[in-house]
């Protein structure tokens, strides 16, 4: 990684410096007002970026983040207030208008065009002509290959973006970005779907753009990427500005009281729990070309943690384990029975519960209602009569008591999720396998994109169904999750299993030593 | 709302207690106000234009009613389709292809018959089940190609479309089939002529009730609005699928019973752009085209809106090209601002 880095900063050099402008500031917001029908997003906020610098915003879901961003990125407009760039008002009424001012958006969902290939997908509306007035798509490529080599990405400029995993998609995005040439560049949690070594990565692109003088806006939950990346952050909460503090300054604690305005002393709630017997023992279990002889057991009340890289297999093991892409080959034990599982009914009715990694994709009927979705999965049961009548009455007392159990904010069951905060999604999705009643219980990436605050409920959520006697599979990208809240961690390197480390044993050097072998 | 710690898990005080609410409005109030709006729209011009009423006119109203039965009862079906994200093109050819086969069966004694010449007057539930049969074999079809071979549902009904109108024309090498027995006829005229009403009302009545509150109408919507997400939640995909073609193309056979019952005669050509008609009721009665949303009285609503369109500008003595104009029109207004509204939904 170092000799890389290295070779980045030298290549970089053909990047101008940015020139010089009249203010302190690359980019000022000033007291800017908000409003959605029934809510104010943001009221008074203000916010400045230094050239050079790299500001992190923090703040819980619905705090007002995503919305300051969009209003800079020229998605929304303020009702009151003005942005400054460079020192000098301008009015962004579209991101186009703000892209060509010099400010350039990473956004969390990933915008990008599947059936496209990578050159294309980076340089539209802007790709070079031949003298016919048609794309030339050889230099295309080329200033593609120029972009990855400066960023020292790896990936083929004429590969479909289908092809790609989320992460290396989410490399396309940031070199994207980067190609604008922008004074200002926002950036969405971008680390919330790659993992530490991509992390890593990014991280040297961005202290690379930060010495050629631009401004990075970056917005994320995670508190050590903060420390490790940010030099001043500003913190927001339910629409107003908070404070602005020097990274260096402030301690995690203090971060955490201005973000929710109240003291979390237990980040990972972990408790000693007395381990039952094994309920799910699986061994050999193989998808041919996806991964190979993975074994391991859990037993009643522990929490096994899945550690690895993304791509080296952790999804597609719970995925084979719930029947959703069932494996060739190796036996699976639920309970002492040896089972086959090739659907998620069979998965469902052997007690399993998974709740996937991701949330819009595989996870919400967003045009559904809330009951709607918590119900979703026992519909095959004690809620339906021979006539297939659904006691929905019921089902919405069930309903209510778990949005209570576990705080979602909402008036009512009615209410459509597409309309909920994604830390409130999160928490529906898992009412809904709470609901059935799960003795295994797989969750993959449970915390990703959700605030602090939510976080730490569905962490004592976990905590506590430990503590019932469900056997819990944790799939996290998340070391401190990782290793805060699991008995052991089985750790995969490419489709193989490459350790089950105790949690008297487990620290970040040892899995991160196991998950990049 | 204030929180505590206490030991180690977080405790929460003060919690505004859930309760259980009704449903909203329900979303057909708007397009029921449409209707009204149309129909005092033709009242007004009625009065000015033409100096007679629109709506008090019984023979009317009950022309409106009946033509909106035949392709209301396609609507039902083709709605349960739209909402799992799909799409039905073939319920016109299906029509016509249950209508011929079916006629066949249900021609009285004293007619020369050109398929089966030694039949003679077969209950009425004889050619009823044959096209309603036919129907639901097509439908089947539909599904079994959906799911089994993944082509998209445009091209599986599309092909199914040209096919089924292939099967209408060679039955019978193109000749109209008529002379239907009394007991069949019932089935268009039955109960001093509302029989197509009462079939309608009852098959939207019952299919309302299924998608409302059965597990089959929650897979219906699951699946649309998520189909990857539904698979996971351990509903069988496929299976249900398979279901909702075969419903939607059982409904269009029934259609097709009930209007050559009816017009008493069936042509290879009947029912030319049904298909375009049902959906055309589906999605003005708010029925998203994404899938998981929309509601069987939306698509009743709708199909009444489309028929006392088509009989108000007739009664304006408005000519037919213009008709197809102006209802072309309003099928894409009737989008615009549904999604217009879901729009400004999903913002606040």
């Amino acid at each position: 990684m170092n000799s890389a880095s290295a070779e980045l900063m030298s290549v970089t050099d053909a990047i101008p410096v940015k020139k010089a402008f009249n203010s302190e500031y690359v980019l000022e917001v000033r007291d800017v007002r908000k409003e959605f029908p029934g809510v104010v997003a943001l009221d008074n906020v203000s916010l400045r970026i230094r050239p050079g610098t790299v500001h992190a915003l923090m703040g819980e879901n619905g705090a007002g983040k995503s919305t300051l961003m969009k209003i800079i990125a020229g998605i929304y407009q303020p009702d009151r207030g003005e942005v400054r760039l460079r020192g000098e008002k301008v009015w962004l009424p579209t991101p186009l208008a703000a892209q060509e001012a010099g400010i350039a958006m990473i956004h969390q969902e990933l915008l990008l065009m599947n059936p496209m290939t990578v050159a294309e997908n980076i340089w539209i509306r802007r790709e070079p002509k031949n003298r016919f007035g048609l794309v030339d798509h050889v230099a295309m490529n080329r200033m593609t290959q120029e972009l990855f080599d400066r960023l020292n990405i790896d990936l083929d400029p004429e590969s479909e973006i289908s092809e790609l995993s989320v992460a290396n998609r989410q490399m396309v995005e940031i070199a994207k970005a980067v190609s604008f040439n922008s004074d200002v560049l926002i950036m969405d949690e971008p680390t919330s779907a790659i993992t530490e070594k991509e992390v890593e990565h990014l991280f040297q692109i961005i202290r690379d753009l930060r010495a050629r003088g631009i401004g990075i806006v970056y917005i994320t939950h995670k508190m050590n990427e903060l420390f490790e990346i940010a030099d001043e952050f500003s913190v927001f909460r339910d629409g107003q500005y908070i404070a602005t503090c020097a990274s260096s300054d402030v301690t995690r604690d203090d971060i955490i009281r201005m973000m929710v305005g109240r003291d979390i002393t237990q980040m990972f709630p972990k408790e000693e729990v007395e381990l039952g017997d094994v309920v799910l023992s699986v061994k050999n279990l193989t998808r041919d070309g996806v991964f190979r002889d993975v074994s391991f057991d859990v037993r009643a009340g522990e929490i096994l943690g899945f550690a690895g890289l993304v791509g080296s297999g952790r999804s597609d093991v719970a995925e084979a384990l719930f029947g959703v892409k069932p494996a060739d080959s190796g036996t699976i034990n639920v309970f002492g029975q040896d089972v086959k599982i090739t659907n998620p009914h069979q998965a469902i009715k052997l007690g399993m519960a998974f709740l996937t990694e991701d949330r819009k994709e595989t996870g919400c009927f967003l045009p559904l209602d809330i009951q709607e979705n918590i119900q979703a999965a026992v519909l095959h049961d004690q809620y339906v009569d021979g006539a297939g009548f659904v006691a929905e009455n019921v089902l919405e007392d069930r309903s209510i008591e778990i949005c209570q159990r576990l705080r979602v904010k909402t008036p009512n069951m009615h209410e459509r999720i597409e309309n909920l905060s994604g830390g409130n999604q999160q928490k529906v999705l898992i009412g809904r396998w709470l609901l059935t009643n799960p003795k295994i219980l797989i969750l993959d990436e449970p915390t990703r994109g959700i605030d602090v605050g939510a976080k730490a409920e569905i962490h004592s959520l976990i905590t506590q169904l430990a503590h019932e006697g469900v056997a819990v599979i944790m799939i996290s990208s998340e070391m401190p999750e990782v290793l805060g809240m699991s008995d052991r961690v089985l750790v995969m390197h490419e489709g193989h299993v490459t350790g089950i480390v105790d949690r008297s044993e487990a620290d970040q050097v040892t899995i991160m030593d196991l998950a990049a072998r | 709302m204030t929180m505590s710690t206490t030991g180690d898990r977080v405790e929460f005080t003060e919690r505004k207690a859930l309760t259980k609410t009704r449903k909203k409005m329900p979303p057909e109030l708007s397009i029921l106000l449409v209707l009204l709006g149309i129909s005092v729209f033709f009242e007004v011009l009625g009065w000015m234009l033409v100096g007679q009423s629109f709506l008090a006119n019984m023979s009317r109203l009950q022309i409106i009613i009946l033509q909106v039965s035949v392709i209301g009862i396609i609507a039902v079906g083709v709605t349960q389709v739209i909402i799992t994200g799909g799409i039905d093109l073939s319920s016109g050819s299906v029509v016509a292809m249950s209508a011929m086969i079916a006629a066949t069966f249900a021609q009285n004694s004293e007619w020369p018959k050109l398929i089966h010449p030694g039949l003679t007057d077969l209950p009425f539930i004889v050619p009823l089940l044959v096209g309603v049969g036919i129907g639901a074999l097509a439908g089947f079809i539909n599904g079994w190609l959906i799911t089994k071979t993944k082509i998209p549902p445009f091209i599986a009904t599309l092909g199914m479309m040209v096919s089924a109108r292939g099967i209408a024309r060679w039955y019978t090498d193109g000749s109209p089939v008529s002379g239907f027995t009394e007991g069949f006829a019932m089935l268009g005229n039955g109960l001093d002529r509302w029989m197509p009403v009462v079939i309608f009302l009852a098959v939207a009545a019952f299919f309302h009730v299924v998608m409302r509150y059965t597990r089959f109408g929650k897979f219906t919507y699951a699946i649309g609005a998520n189909p990857q997400a539904a698979r996971v939640s351990g509903i069988n995909i496929d299976a249900h699928l398979i279901k909702v073609y075969t419903i939607a193309g059982l409904l269009a056979g029934l259609a097709a019973m009930v209007a050559i019952a009816r017009i008493k005669t069936a042509q290879a050509g009947m029912g030319m752009m049904y298909e375009l008609d049902a959906i055309a009721a589906a999605v003005i009665g708010g029925v998203s085209l994404s899938g998981g949303r929309g509601r069987i009285t939306g698509t009743v609503i709708g199909a009444l809106i489309l028929g006392v369109m088509l009989s108000g500008f007739t009664f304006l003595r408005i000519d037919a090209y213009y008709q197809d104009i102006i209802k072309g029109g309003i099928i894409v207004v009737a989008v615009v601002v549904d999604q217009h509204r879901q729009n400004k939904r999903k913002k606040s």
